[in-house]
This record gives structure tokens, sequence and C-alpha cells, in this order.
């Protein structure tokens, strides 16, 4: 018995074509469903290059006759902007009105759809998407505003030199012949492309919509009435829910299971043993959350992890006693430590595991058909996606479909390079199919399973040692970095692990930008057995924390003043100069504060995205108050400020978050302690402070925005503190007392 | 058997009295606009209206509103909900959009209650709805231009 839920075709939520279900009877085997989903329209759905009154220039614009464009976005959309970002390139280039874009997500395909800085695949991440496609927009852009120049000048007859575009015109002066874009969208498409290398691309002062001060998100008026769908809100006849059992500990795995009295409950329609959990599948979310508690499972834990976070922080700041891989060695540092005239200032700071806890707690939803599997998720790695749902599914790579759809944020959570929660779902329906149930299944993640499932930013220790001359000169910097390898055993080791350094462990440091003449890197890489993972702005998110820290504590130590130090020592780094001069003027930096208040300040390159820092803090009865945060950025190019404003200020609450509130720790026996919102806490709106981002002008390429807004946050809260009430801050979350 | 009334339709649904609202209007409803997110009455995600109060669907249970108006992000209207909603297009409220339906629920019923809210009674109110994209500070922006936009038309 197969409970079906659907929704009245009139339903509001069901406004496009798009969501139409192409129900087809299979040969014996049920129903088999070709489905188009909402914002994951491959290119053979509508429109597409084979419908032959759309126009389809290359692989990223599309022409329709009623003037809308669509614009394939090769990015996943989980709240950065990046549906606002590309549109904006194309539009521009195309001189189309903004009102006629349509971004939606491309399908998973990495010939056509790669990230230009990643090779062969597709992906989003490292705050990319814009700096990589910005050539490439904006030449698909300028292609296909070529071809409709030249379709017009065909029909009308005129030289398509006299032909001017505006707002999805075109217009030829002298005839007064004017048509949409959209009129001549069947014409352009029988035109050959030219070589989009070739095209001639408008300079920066012909601009019309990049650097104009705010675009309206084109996503954003279904999301503020709800009718924007993410991989939960896929609903489909006949879909069944799914929960996974999974251990409390890391590394257990499952042995006897017993799913009698589960499976006899009302609306459960299977028990699946996965590899590393137990799925339970019911007709609808709640029965499944019911039954899930009722399945029996002993668990073989004689891999699992029995350590606490306590005495695995002790364990790391051992290592940091010990010298590591040496990463970065100018000068000699350890000699102008030993000098017996320096000052040696040392101090050793420390980072918790962290969950990414993004609003839309991890799902995705498939379904077996009679070609393969089909699976919809917010994907932020579609081709290693696809290579490892083929696994699960024990099917080939092309019987994979994936499509890409909205995520409800993500910060790096929707990218493991194992596919994670997407294995799963896979596993789930190939398990479903097996037991002869074929029906669409969605897999959600409760938020417990969430902070509770690992793939957490790790925890870090950084034990530092400075020495300053007699007059107060940095002379040298030890910095020796603990942390597990996040690229180990992934596809990205070969060209990121080099001689046993794990690039995302140490940058931030490797690149340490002050001028300072013997500076040692070391590394120590533990394998504490919890699963990490990438983290809005990654290793950033520690590193700049210890470094920047640690800046401050010299600048103290020498009697300096923390932003003249860091000013003398910066000279060599101009655009990193200039943010943090941009901030410390526009903070007001230096004036005279109240008992109990302070400024902080940090900066940090991350992403090749400059940004400095000011917090303000009121410290009372113990409580850190942060009252204002000051931003000053220089990302390139700003090609959508309003998007950068939100970007850098969305990205100052995240690492608020993490300087002040959020940590994931575990027991003595292996346990985590947290479960959800009430003890994994984020900054809520009474403590979000007044946030100012300043936008520094520039004409450099794009960088991005979605992670270097984190890292200078909790830096600049520690030094504010400090600076408030003398007393030095070096774990997070920030606690006096 | 339960009977809700829901956007102003009646609806008798084959369910429990103990499931909880949010499942019976997404998963029996199919009324996708109201988003889980703890379960717990910690973030908000699930804001509805029972008798023009904003509630925390996750943790009300279908048994207990059985003769009341509920109304979900789908069914939301009227000149409060208008001019939310207006304000948080105008100022490019959303993100990834997760928690803005909830938000926006929370929102119209402040101001229906309280027209002119200062930034301590929109903290107040707001507290319980969690954004992890961190638009916070236009949360408190639009609400205050949808005061505003409403006091504009009352005089008007
Ligand atoms: S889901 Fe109800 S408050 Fe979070
Ligand atoms: S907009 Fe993403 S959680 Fe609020």
């Amino acid at each position: 018995m197969t409970r079906v839920f659907e929704r009245p075709t009139s339903s509001p939520l069901h406004p496009s074509r798009r969501t139409v279900l192409k129900v087809m009877a299979g040969a014996g085997a049920g129903l088999t469903l070709g489905i188009t989903l909402p914002q994951a329209r491959a290119q053979d759905a509508s429109p597409s290059a084979d419908d032959s009154d759309t126009f389809a220039p290359n692989a990223f614009v599309r022409v329709l006759p009623d003037n809308t464009v669509t614009v394939l976005i090769k990015h996943l959309e989980m709240g950065q902007g990046v549906f606002t970002g590309l549109t904006t390139l194309v539009a521009e280039e195309m001189d189309t009105a903004w009102e006629q874009m349509r971004p939606e997500h491309s399908p998973a395909d990495a010939k056509l759809y790669n990230n230009l800085h990643w090779g062969p695949v597709q992906g989003t991440g490292g705050s990319s998407s814009l700096a990589n496609a910005f050539e490439q927009m904006r030449r698909a852009g300028a292609v296909a505003r070529i071809l409709l120049v030249q379709a017009a000048a065909d029909a009308w007859g005129v030289p398509a030199g006299e032909i001017e575009t505006r707002d999805g015109l075109l217009r030829h002066a002298a005839s007064g012949r004017e048509a949409t874009f959209g009129a001549m969208a069947e014409r352009a498409a029988v035109l050959k492309a030219p070589d989009p290398a070739s095209v001639t691309l408008k300079s920066s002062e012909d601009f019309r919509l990049i650097g104009r001060d705010h675009l309206s998100r084109p996503d954003s008026a279904k999301k503020v009435r709800g009718q924007t769908t993410y991989a939960a809100d896929v609903r489909l006849p006949g879909m069944l829910s799914a929960l996974v059992r999974r251990p409390s500990r890391f590394g257990a795995v499952p042995g006897r299971i017993d799913g009698e009295a589960a499976l006899a409950m009302s609306g459960v329609r299977a028990v699946l043993p996965l590899p590393h959990g137990v799925a339970v599948v019911a007709e609808s979310h709640w029965q499944a959350v019911k039954a899930r508690e009722a399945i029996k499972i002993e668990w073989d834990e004689s891999g699992a992890v029995k350590t606490g976070s306590k005495a695995l922080l002790e364990q790391y700041r051992d290592l940091g006693g010990t010298s590591g891989t040496t990463f970065r060695s100018d000068g000699d540092a350890l000699a102008a430590l030993a000098e017996p005239e320096s000052q040696v200032i040392e101090a050793v700071y420390d980072v918790p595991f962290a969950a990414h806890a993004p609003m839309e707690p991890l799902s995705a939803g498939a379904m077996m058909t009679d070609t393969g599997i089909e699976v919809w998720a917010g994907a932020q790695s579609p081709t290693f996606d696809v290579l490892n749902i083929a696994a699960a599914a024990r099917l080939k790579p092309d019987q994979v479909r994936l499509r890409i759809i909205q995520a409800g944020g993500s910060f790096g959570r929707r990218a493991s390079p194992n596919s994670d929660s997407l294995v799963e779902v896979a596993a789930i329906a190939r398990g479903l199919a097996d037991q002869g149930i074929e029906a669409p299944v969605t897999l959600t993640w409760t938020r417990e399973d969430d902070i509770r499932g690992g793939y957490y930013r790790p925890m870090a220790v950084h034990a530092v040692a400075g020495a300053l001359t007699q007059d107060g000169q940095p002379s040298a910097w030890r910095h020796r970095v603990v942390t597990q390898s996040l690229l180990k055993n992934t596809p990205f080791a070969a060209t990121l692990i080099e001689d046993g350094i794990d690039r995302t462990s140490v940058e931030g440091v490797i690149d340490l930008p002050y001028a300072i003449a013997n500076v040692k890197g070391e590394l120590h890489s533990p394998e504490p057995g919890i699963p990490g993972l990438w983290w809005r702005s990654v290793g950033h998110s520690h590193t700049a924390f210890a470094v920047e820290s640690f800046i401050d504590e010299m600048a103290h130590a020498a009697g300096a003043d923390p932003l003249v130090m860091r000013r003398d020592l910066l000279q060599d780094h101009p655009r990193l100069l200039n943010v943090l001069n941009v901030a410390a003027k526009e903070a007001g930096w230096g004036l005279p504060q109240q008992e109990g208040q302070g400024q902080g300040l940090a900066v940090h390159t991350s992403f090749n995205t400059h940004v400095a820092h000011v917090a303000e803090v009121t410290v009372k009865d113990g409580a850190i108050r942060v009252d204002r945060l000051i931003c000053a950025v220089d990302c390139g190019l700003p090609v959508n400020p309003d998007v950068i404003r939100a970007q850098i200020a969305g990205g100052s609450i995240f690492g608020l978050s993490a300087a002040l509130r959020g940590r994931v720790t575990l027991d003595d026996t292996g346990l985590v302690s947290q479960s959800n919102f009430h003890d994994y806490e984020i900054i809520r709106m009474g403590g979000a402070p007044e946030i100012e981002v300043h936008i520094v002008p520039s004409t450099e390429p794009p960088t991005g925005v979605g992670e270097p807004g984190v890292p200078t946050v909790a830096p600049a809260v520690a030094n504010a503190v400090f600076a408030a009430t003398g007393k030095r801050l070096r774990s997070l979350p920030l606690r006096l007392g | 058997m339960a009977r809700l009334t829901v956007n102003g339709t009646e609806h008798d649904l084959d369910l429990a009295p103990d499931v909880p609202l949010l499942w019976a209007l997404r998963d029996t409803l199919g009324l996708t606009g109201t988003k889980y997110g703890c379960g717990l009455s910690q973030c908000g995600a699930c804001t509805v209206h029972v008798d023009g109060q904003a509630v925390r669907a996750c943790q009300t249970y279908v048994g207990d509103v059985t003769d009341t108006e509920i109304t979900t992000i789908e069914g939301l209207s009227g000149p409060v909900a208008d001019a939310v909603l207006k304000a948080w297009e105008d100022l490019s409220v959303s993100q990834c959009g997760y928690c803005q339906p909830g938000q926006i629920m929370e929102a119209v019923a402040l101001l229906a209650g309280t027209p002119e809210p200062d930034d301590e009674a929109i903290n107040a109110a707001m507290n319980g709805n969690l954004c992890r994209c961190g638009t916070y500070g236009r949360i408190r922006a639009a609400i205050h231009a949808a005061a505003e936009a409403l006091k504009q038309t009352e005089r008007g």
C-alpha cells in the first residue's frame, strides 16, 4: 500500500510547467517516473537546445519567444547569491533588461559546467564561483547578443553594425525598427555562433549592471512566499520518507539489527542496513521518526572513537610542543628566538570542532528509474557526487541523473568528498528497489543527526612563539599548527597535499603576510577518527584566529599600537594595508573608550579577498557583548555590491557564532555532547551587532565573498576583549572567567 | 481523524492527535513553505499563525488546533503581510531563504500587534527565529521599512 501525497494542480506552489510530472507506465515494474524538477531543468527538458523556438547559443543562455532569458548556473545557489552574480555577467554583455532574466541550475555535467579553477570538475567552493566564471559568463552573453543582432539585421535587411541593443530590445534607428530579443529568438537559433574567445567584451565604463549598487535578487520573490523548493520539499506521487540511525560513536558500525518492532508500526515500509547505519523508510516523515527509535541495533564499537575532546585537546597541545613537518622556513626563526636580547612571547590557541548547521538540514531524494537512478539535492560537488552515487546504487556513472536544486545553506556541508548523504539516499533507493518497492524516497537528517553527525570543522591547536628585538621589532615567528587533514583520502589529495602538507591546514600561515625576517611554520596532522570537513573559510577559520591574535600580543608586548605594528609590517601588501586603514578609519580606531569597552582589529586574506574587521565590545558582569562590527573588503571589481554586503555581513555573523557560541565537544567516552540549537548555539537576533561593510573600489578581477567575511571576526573580538579587560582569551568560543 | 482549517480550507485528515502540525502541513497537505529546522521550538523555521498568533508548528500538535484558523506562508495575506513581503523583497533580505517564511510569519504577527516596534521590540520578538545565513540586520531594517510603509498608507 502506498499512500499518495498529491498537491492540487492549481496550488500556487506549482506555478510552472517545470514541475509537471510525466508518468509513464513501465512494463510490469510499477511506475517509472520521468520527472522534471524545479530549478533543475536538464538540457533535454524545455527550454532546450532542441526546442526549435528556443535560442540556445551556448551551454549557458536560452532565449525564449516569450522574451525571457534563462541562464543556466553551473554552481549551487545556497544563499551566497550566485544566481544573481552569474546572471549579472550574462545580462551585462547581452544588454538585457534585468527583469527578463531567469537563472536556474545547470545539469550535472562536468564537460560543460566545470569550475574553471578546478579543471574537469563541476563544483562550488573556495569562494571561486564568480572568479572562475567572470569571463566565461560574460562571453556567453556577448555571443548571444551578437547572434540576436545578426538575426535582426537579416530580418530587416540592414547592416548589423547599425543595430543597437538595450534592455532586451534590438533597435535600428534609421528605419525606426524595433524588436524584442524574444521575437528574434527563432531566427537567431539557426545562426552559427562565433568562437566565444573571439568576441570583444565591454569595457568597464560601459557597465550598466556590473557594479550597480542593488539589483533585486531574482530568487527573492519565491523565497519570501515559501515557494522555493528545497530537496525536502519535492513531492512526488507515492513518495516515501527515510531516516537513518547512525552510530552514537564515530567509527562504530551496525552489528545485529532487529527491525521487527519498527516494521510493525503504521506506515513503515522497510528497514535497510547501510554500511554505517540503518535506514527506516515510512510513508511520512513523522512515522519514520517514531519507527527509527524502535529499531534495535547492537553496534560494533571495535573501531569506534572513545576519546573525549578534552583528552584530544591535551594531545594536540602536547603535539604543539614538539616540532612537526616544516611548511615554511624563512631565515632562521629558531636562532632569532634564541637571541639573548630577544623578548620572546609564546601563546597557544585552540578552536573546537564546529558543525555547519545549515538551516536546512541535509536532505536529498532519489528514485530508481528504468535507466538508472535519479537523485535530487543541493549538491556542491556534482562530479564527485555522481561517482559516489553510482557506486552506492551499483550502477555506472552515466546511469546517474543528479538534479541540482537550491540549498537552504551549506557552508561546505553539502560538499563532502564522499557525498555522505547522497550515498545514503542512493543506497536506500537501491535497497527499496531490491525489495520490490518502486517509489521515490526522500531522506532527511534531523537537526540532532546534523549536530552529532560529524563532518565538522576540525579541532585545531596553534602553538606560536615570536621574538621582538630590543627596539620592539618582530624578528621571528614560529608557528606550529596541529589539526587533522581534510584532504587526505579525497580526490583533492593529489594536487593539494604536497610533501605531507595539507594546504587547507596551513592556509593563512603559509602565506603569513607580515614582513618578519625569520618565519618557521610546522604542521602536525593527527588522525582523531572524527570526520572533518571544509567549513565556511576552511583553514582560515582557525589560522586567522591564531595569527591575528598573536600579532596583537606582539604589539602589546612591544608597547605598540596594534594598528601601527600591522601597518609597519604590511608595507608590501598594499591591498591588505588598504582594507586595514579603511576599517580603522571608519571605526574611529583609537578613540577613547568607556570603562568595559574596547576595540579590536584583525586583517586577513582568504580566497584572494582582503578583509579587515574592527570589533567593538562591551564586557559587563563577565559577559561579552559585541556592539558593532566594522568591516572593509577588497574583492576586486565589485560586481554586485549589495550581494557583497550581504555575504560579508552574513559571514560576520557566522564568524561571531563561532567566536562566542557554537562548539561541538565529545564527552570522555566519545559521545557528542550537543544535539540541537539549545546547546549548539548560534547568534540570534538579540546578539546580532550592527554591522558596517565598506567595499573598497577596485578594477582588479573579482574574487569571492562567500567565505572571507568569517576569519577576522573571532580575532577582532578577542583583541577587543583584551583591550576592554586586559584578559587575553586564546580558546574559542571566547569565555571570560 | 483530525479536522484542520488551514488557509481558510477545512481538511479532514487521517492523523493521530499527537502528530506535530508541522508534519501534517508538510507531508499530508503538501504545504512545504513551512520548514523544519530543529523540531524543538529552537529555530522558528516552522512558524505559522494559529488564530493570528505566531506559533511553532513543530511543537504544536494536530489535536490541539482542531478548532482554530491556521495560516501558513502560502495563505498569508492582508495589508501587513503585503508590506512585509514587499520590504523583504526590496531589501533583498533572503540569502538561502530557508528561514525566511518563518521570519516573515513572525514579523507579520509582531507588526499586527505592535505597529511601530523599536529595535528592542524587534529583538525580543524575533529572537526565536534563527538565520544561519546571518540576515538579522536586513530583517530588522525590513521590519522598520514595513512599519513605515503601513504608517504611510494609513495616513494616505
Ligand atoms: S522546526 Fe520548529 S522551531 Fe525549529
Ligand atoms: S536566509 Fe539562510 S537561514 Fe536565513
